[in-house]
């Protein structure tokens, strides 16, 4: 699914990942942790072909994202569901809208979109919340939108970068319930994240990356203790 | 198709959602575009009046006492073809004379109706080769048995117009001016509106959106924005001339012998320009704005 070899990315001077190989096979679940600016962020870049390596091989849906032109970039993405600490919905489009623009780029045709919108939202549970627009929603409802929005159209890799960041823990707990569900169907799941708690409780697979490099790739527990810190600069501040 | 439609109805519903901003910007592009019309419409006539004026006083005319019949106006003929510089000469009967007047009066010709008897003369028409030859003619001309006048306008024609070439150019300069400013304000606009946009834009790009995907609604509301401003502009610009040729297109027929290009031609003329400015400036517009948004 995603295949990475011999990866390597400067920011000038600064390294952003170093020679990095990682095999992330269909159907995985895997947590990326680590420190802020250790990589995670330029790890998900890469994949998304946001920034271009400086050398090495990405491997995505069997795409070698390395030699992709800019105008087949949105194909790639298509393929891809992301899902953002900070939800990142249109504002000015309501949840119904939100959903179906996805399915407007896929040129779904507007009876699929009719069909289809209502059912995703009552599987993440907002159903009745399809008319509101994002501002009215709590952080976790809109969380639920963002899911909804990235795997509408059936992506088989669904990236999330710190889902639960903004969330209470509760609501935290819901999200990777739906998460796991949408694993359980199939899709393969790369999450970065700082939550000790998700990511002991959870048992998957953990990649942790520091100044560059893997320095772990082992099933089990979160192995930092440097929560609290880095929980408020959260991998997507790093570029703002 | 589909995509189309898409965009169709999504920049209704941009536009809608953005309210304030779309109005401004239709308002300002139609008051230029209004500005523009009037100028337009001034300068199209000035442009129909030097024609007119050219035209009618590109000959030296000779006007025939009463008296001269029309082969002794052949005989006059035959003696001015043989004085240097005259290159035609044709007769023009009073008749003939009023129905041109009448012509040229258009759907004012009526009020020649009313005289009892035809106050014009018979004349002769003489086309020269330059001033000078024209002098001459109208000097020895005068002597002619039967002639009892000669009437020569160019050169005061020829300043007439200059002076209205000065004008024109001077209007097309503050055309061109417009048009640039209206293509700034439009670009502003638009770019304004994607500014405010632009976190939209990258999120839309997240999701895997082309660029002429998420181009495709702005440029579709630049088009409708010059689309509906030129038909505001023509329409205002339809109404203002509409009232002022009614008002006054008698009196200047009558004072300028020079009508004023009818309303109803002129206005499509311009909503065909309008449009053609509105929608290029609208399109191009938003996709030179939001150039640097869509190249991340």
């Amino acid at each position: 699914m995603i295949e990475f070899k011999n990866v390597t990315k400067y920011y000038g001077e600064n390294v952003g990942l170093e020679d990095v190989t990682i095999s992330i096979d269909k159907g995985d679940f895997v947590f990326l942790v680590g420190p802020s600016g250790a990589g995670k962020s330029t790890f998900i870049k890469l994949i998304l072909k946001e920034i271009n390596a400086d050398s090495g091989s990405i491997l995505v849906n069997g795409k070698e994202v390395t030699e992709l032109k800019n105008h087949q970039v949105p194909a790639l993405r298509q393929g891809i569901g992301i899902v953002f600490q900070d939800f990142r919905l249109l504002p000015r489009k309501t949840v119904y809208e939100n959903i179906a623009f996805a399915m407007e780029i896929f040129r779904c045709s507007s009876k699929q979109i009719r069909k289809r919108v209502p059912q995703i939202l009552d599987m993440v549970g907002i159903g009745d919340k399809m008319n509101k627009y994002p501002d009215e929603l709590s952080a976790g409802e809109q969380q639920r939108v963002a899911i909804a929005r990235a795997i509408i159209n059936n992506p088989k890799l669904l990236i999330a970068d710190e889902p639960t960041g903004n969330l209470d823990p509760e609501t935290a707990w819901d999200i990777m319930d739906i998460l796991e569900g949408i694993n359980e169907a199939g899709t393969t799941i790369v999450m970065v994240t700082h939550s000790k708690d998700i990511v002991d409780h959870m048992q998957k697979r953990v990649i942790a990356i520091e100044e560059g490099r893997v320095v772990r790739d082992d099933v089990g527990i979160y192995g930092y203790d440097d929560t609290c810190e880095t929980c408020k600069i959260g991998a997507f501040s790093e570029d703002e | 198709m589909n995509n189309i439609v898409y965009y169709f109805k999504q920049s209704a519903k941009q536009f809608w959602r953005n309210k304030t901003m779309g109005f401004t910007s239709l308002l300002a592009i139609t008051a230029m575009m209004l500005i523009l019309g009037l100028f337009f419409v001034v300068s199209v006539n000035i442009n129909l009046f030097s024609k007119v004026v050219e035209k009618d006083f590109d000959y030296v005319e000779f006007y025939l006492e009463d008296s001269v019949t029309e082969s002794d106006a052949d005989g006059i003929i035959a003696k001015l073809k043989n004085l240097n510089g005259v290159q035609e000469a044709t007769y023009r009967s009073k008749e003939d004379a009023l129905k041109i007047m009448k012509e040229r009066w258009g759907k004012n010709g009526y009020l020649l109706d009313t005289l009892e008897n035809n106050p014009l003369p018979n004349s002769i028409l003489i086309s020269v080769e330059d001033n000078k030859a024209a002098e001459d003619i109208t000097a020895k001309g005068k002597d002619i048995k039967g002639v009892e006048d000669v009437k020569y306008y160019k050169e005061t024609v020829e300043k007439l117009t200059k002076a209205t070439d000065f004008i024109q150019l001077s209007a097309m300069v503050i055309m061109v001016f417009l048009i640039v400013v209206s293509v700034v304000v439009v670009a502003n606009t638009i770019k304004l509106t994607v500014l405010a946009r632009s976190k939209e834009i990258s999120i839309m790009k997240y999701v895997g959106a082309t660029n002429w995907f998420v181009r495709g609604p702005f440029v579709v509301e630049g088009a409708m924005m010059g689309i509906f401003s030129s038909l505001i502009a023509a329409g205002l610009t339809w109404l203002i001339y509409d009232k002022v040729e009614a008002i006054i297109g008698e009196e200047v027929m009558i004072i300028l012998s020079s009508p004023l290009v009818p309303a109803g031609y002129m206005i499509w003329n311009l909503l065909i320009i309008f449009m053609a400015m509105g929608v290029s400036v609208g399109v191009c517009g938003s996709i030179i704005s939001m150039r640097k948004f869509l190249d991340k």
